[in-house]
């Protein structure tokens, strides 16, 4: 069992050879014209190895979303660089954007539909990934009868059904029970080994981030700005609730609390 | 070993998850959110699974179903068509009695406001000799022929709005004009370029629905949740798919609102078209109420307004009211203040 390391300062960290997903280059995003404009990211610049798994943890309003949004494709930074690896990467959004004219079923079929799969074969699919987030039984319902954890895991699985090489994810899991929550860590991880999938996981529950990435990135706020990174080399499967994860995630904690104590 | 003691601790929360039934269900979250640190649970693998499956299995969509039972069987049904119609019905004997009264008042002579049984009566007849049928038939057939191309004038225009930014500002404070417009006004212009003809009502019908429908399917893009066209984006909509799939489905409340507006301007269009351009051979609607106010038959007249009242509703309602209910429905948007 190895201990969690303390933050390696950025410039100490070389490019390593394997390959790149995702890399970041001096990214600037302002929301925004003239006097009112937000700068939300600053600069930011990191690369993301395929197959890691990346959590991003940050104050409400540092810039997590727009960082997503500039790496999917959705937006353009205003100055640097976004380099996706590979195909359009899945965005699971921070709201869960269900289209509320179609059945869970359609929803979660979409993605598929759009890369032309046959009715037949988007049905086992779908079918598989409604078990995996336990909501076989509405298959047939509408978002707007489920819960807003319920529409978090239909949006799960619809952004799983995307088979993406890179998976975005903003606060997925914000709206899930404990249990609920503890089981999509696993299947998650799972997939994730299983799959060799790049995950990028935007989160506030630091203990979460610990749980599940390989590396934590930790965000300033306004401007949102990268202040450091966490290598977390915690054993596999990890248990969110273990000693170990408990005390990197308040070193991370604290770090996090020090950068506001700063900001303020 | 506390892990014991504390999977133990965990389990009579079982009962508790069985008890209440359908949707999701705190489990009393554990976890301290954001930058809490609380003390957590130790292991208690079992237990969390178990509790898992219980969540699930409460979740069984089964007694939601329950709560409608009536829905399918035949003493439901003609009781949800009694409670949707006595309102309806009762409105309109209200009306009938207020009209009753009126005219027992004394205010006008009964040859020239008559009660409404008098009416009804005539009504009856001219239904059963077959008079309404033949005019109903012309004035909806040029109502529909009207209001189809309406809509397919109205739709191409909004569509080329919607895409085309600069014709958008140029054009669209002029259809707001031309939405506003009263369509009576259209008709001397429209008899001096078709002649009292088929055509002046037609150009009539259409001018007075499509701008409506244009209108409604502007706005109705415009307010499609940008958070919707970017998941769609995110799956690989673009284009034409993005429109398919995501635009159009998602503007259809406000496009089916447009397409209400727009009858309801081309049913008006039409009365007046059909006042102002009498064709002989064509015994429609306007034509009869024309021709009773020559006559001074006041109860035909009265007769004939009833028709194009009912007509009137009868589209809205079985149509695009059915329709909008169908729509808001399936989307959760039946009104809360309701
Ligand atoms: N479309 C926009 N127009 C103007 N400002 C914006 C826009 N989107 C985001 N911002 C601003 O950019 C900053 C970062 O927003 P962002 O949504 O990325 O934050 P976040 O880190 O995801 O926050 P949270 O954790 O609360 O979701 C905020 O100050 C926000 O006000
Ligand atoms: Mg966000």
């Amino acid at each position: 069992m190895s201990a969690a390391l303390p933050h390696v300062p950025l410039s100490l960290l070389s490019p390593s050879p394997a390959p790149v997903a995702l890399r970041l280059d001096g990214v600037t995003k302002r929301h925004g014209a003239g006097g009112d404009a937000v700068v939300a990211l600053d600069t930011m610049s990191f690369t993301v190895k395929k197959g890691e798994f990346v959590c991003v943890v940050g104050a409400s309003g540092c810039g997590k979303s727009t960082m997503l949004n500039l790496v999917a494709g959705l937006d353009t930074p205003s100055a640097g660089k976004v380099t996706v690896a590979g195909e359009r990467p899945a965005l699971m959004f921070q709201e869960s954007a269900l289209f509320p004219w179609l059945s869970v079923e359609e929803n979660v079929a979409f993605p598929l539909q759009m890369q032309g799969l046959s009715r037949k074969a988007r049905t086992e699919r779908v079918a598989e990934l409604l078990r995996l987030v336990h909501l076989e039984k509405f298959a047939r319902r509408r978002p707007h009868e489920l819960s807003g954890g319920m529409k978090q895991r239909v949006a799960l699985a619809r952004a799983l059904a995307q088979q993406a090489e890179l998976l975005l994810m903003d606060e997925p899991f914000a709206a899930l029970d404990a249990m609920m929550r503890d089981h999509l860590h696993s299947e998650l991880e799972a997939l994730w080994q299983k799959t060799g999938l790049t995950v990028v996981f935007v989160t506030h529950n630091v203990r979460e981030a610990v749980r599940l990435g390989d590396r934590v990135l930790l965000l300033s706020s306004r401007p949102g700005r990268l202040v450091a990174e966490y290598q977390v080399d915690l054993d596999r499967p990890r248990r969110i609730e273990s000693p170990e994860v408990a005390r990197m995630a308040r070193t991370i904690t604290d770090h996090l609390l020090e950068a506001a104590r700063a900001a303020a | 070993m506390p892990q014991r003691e504390l999977a133990g601790d965990a389990s009579p929360a079982r009962p508790h998850l069985h008890a209440v039934p359908g949707g999701e269900r705190d489990a009393g979250s554990p976890e301290g959110h954001v930058l809490i640190d609380m003390p957590e649970r130790q292991d208690a693998e079992d237990p969390l699974r178990a509790g898992l499956r219980a969540v699930a299995e409460a979740e069984d969509p089964a007694p939601a179903v329950e709560r409608e039972p009536s829905a399918g069987d035949r003493p439901g049904r003609v009781r949800a068509l009694w409670t949707a119609a006595w309102p309806k019905l009762a409105a309109a004997a209200m009306a009938l009695a207020l009209w009753e009264l009126v005219v027992l008042s004394g205010w006008r002579p009964e040859y020239v406001l008559p009660g409404p049984g008098a009416v009804l009566a005539r009504l009856w007849t001219d239904l059963l000799a077959g008079d309404i049928g033949v005019a109903a038939a012309i004035t909806m057939k040029r109502a529909l022929l009207g209001y189809a191309i309406a809509m397919v004038a109205g739709v191409s225009l909004g569509l080329v709005l919607a895409r085309v930014k600069v014709l958008r500002t140029a054009a669209g404070s002029l259809l707001t004009g031309l939405q506003t417009m009263p369509s009576v006004a259209w008709f001397p212009l429209a008899i001096l370029l078709f002649q009292l003809s088929e055509a002046a009502i037609l150009a009539v019908v259409v001018l007075g629905a499509a701008p409506s429908i244009a209108i409604g399917l502007l706005t109705s893009t415009d307010q499609v949740p940008p958070l919707l066209v970017r998941a769609g984006k995110v799956m690989g909509a673009r284009g034409f798919a993005l429109y398919r799939h995501i635009i159009i489905p998602a503007a259809l409340p406000g496009f089916v609102a447009g397409l209400k507006q727009g009858w309801a301007f081309a049913w008006r269009s039409l009365m007046a078209g059909e006042l102002l351009v009498i064709i002989g051979h064509a015994p429609s609607i306007g034509v009869r109420l024309q021709f009773s106010r020559e006559l001074s038959d006041a109860e035909g007249l009265l007769a004939w307004m009833l028709v194009v009242m009912v007509l009137g509703v009868l589209v809205d309602s079985l149509v695009f009211g059915a329709l909008e209910r169908k729509i808001r429905e399936g989307r959760g948007l039946t009104a809360e203040h309701a």
